[in-house]
């Protein structure tokens, strides 16, 4: 049969419904990354391995010791760590020809400010590495754009790369697609009123319709990143159409799966159990 | 349930049958628990250390 590690930290509900689906698949061992010790160049046995860890340091690690092993992971530690920094991943989708929302990176307050100028505000301003919506900020004006990017200065050195990026005018929500291989399953618009729509931070789930074009950019998105089972935030803008705000390489899917009756879980452990077959 | 002790106030905590490492528990003392396994390989609770800077999709 066919044997999976389970790599993971807080076993939350998206967890446990993979490790139901994937149990009635395959032998599952799960490997709780915040008690073990994992061994570079160690030795397990398994045939591949399935990364959902919470924590990104966790999952980076955790992942790139188990392939030390001889185990595939998915998702790999190069897509890991590409989806992970916004700039860089953004800098592949464009490279990829996927539409994306015009983004200037500045290296100082003022050119930060230059930047807004740029672009024309309002502007989106987000940290390099981040989720959640975690230290975003919509800034209407000059002073806004300076202020932030003063405060983000004394955080280290990693928030002195200001990313600097045009808001969207989106028609209240933005779409979370997942994509399990070639396929995207389901889709949701994360609806709110407020300009950051993750669920997280109290955005409402509705089922979204996978038009061919949609489909289309969500699995181009993830194979540039190298990313074989993703959440891949786009945004509609009026004119343009779609554009890929960033894809997800551990990606939280319950809402996904609540709303649209998609059973996400068994999809995504259905494709791992394949790939171990190859 | 298997019963362990809540390592803030001390008072038993039962944790379902098929608990795992990595799991959340709310105890009325007002701590959110984490299942763990120790360095004996036994279940045991320690406060959760909550959302870090790190942490997302």
């Amino acid at each position: 049969m066919t044997r999976v590690f389970f790599l993971y930290d807080v076993l939350r509900l998206d967890e446990k419904m993979l490790l139901e689906r994937l149990r009635s698949l395959a032998e599952v061992e799960p490997i709780h990354v915040s008690s073990s010790i994992l061994e570079i160049g160690g030795y397990a046995e398994a045939d591949i391995a399935l990364q959902r860890s919470i924590s990104f340091y966790r999952a980076m690690s955790s992942t790139v010791a188990v392939e030390s092993w001889g185990v595939r992971v998915i998702n790999n530690s190069m897509a890991l760590a590409l989806a992970e920094d916004k700039a860089w991943s953004l800098s592949v989708l464009y490279r990829n020809k996927i539409p994306v929302p015009r983004t200037l990176l500045a290296y100082s307050i003022d050119s930060a400010v230059e930047a807004s100028r740029k672009l024309g505000y309002p502007v989106v301003m987000k940290p390099l590495m981040g989720s959640w919506g975690r230290l975003a900020a919509l800034a209407s004006d000059e002073e806004a754009v300076r202020a932030i990017a003063e405060h983000r200065e004394m955080l280290g050195s990693m928030y002195r790369v200001h990313y600097v990026q045009e808001y969207v005018d989106k028609p209240g929500r933005d779409i979370r697609a997942m994509c399990i291989g070639d396929e995207v399953p389901a889709a949701i618009y994360r609806v709110s009123e407020h300009w950051i729509t993750n669920t997280a931070r109290g955005g409402r789930a509705e089922p979204a319709k996978i038009d061919p074009i949609l489909e289309d950019l969500v699995i181009r998105s993830c194979r540039a990143l190298g990313v074989e089972v993703g959440g891949v935030d786009v945004v509609e803008d009026p004119e343009r159409g779609y554009l890929v705000l960033e894809v997800n390489a551990v990606p939280e899917y319950k809402n996904i799966a609540r709303v649209t009756g998609v059973d996400v879980a068994a999809h995504i452990a259905r494709y791992v159990v394949e790939q171990a077959r190859r | 349930m298997p019963v362990l002790r809540c390592p803030v106030c001390g008072n038993p905590v039962e944790v379902p049958e098929d608990a795992m490492p990595g799991e959340l528990i709310e105890h009325d003392c007002g701590v959110v628990l984490e299942v763990y396994r120790d360095s004996n390989g036994n279940l045991a609770l320690r406060p959760f250390e909550g959302v870090q800077e790190d942490w997302g999709e």
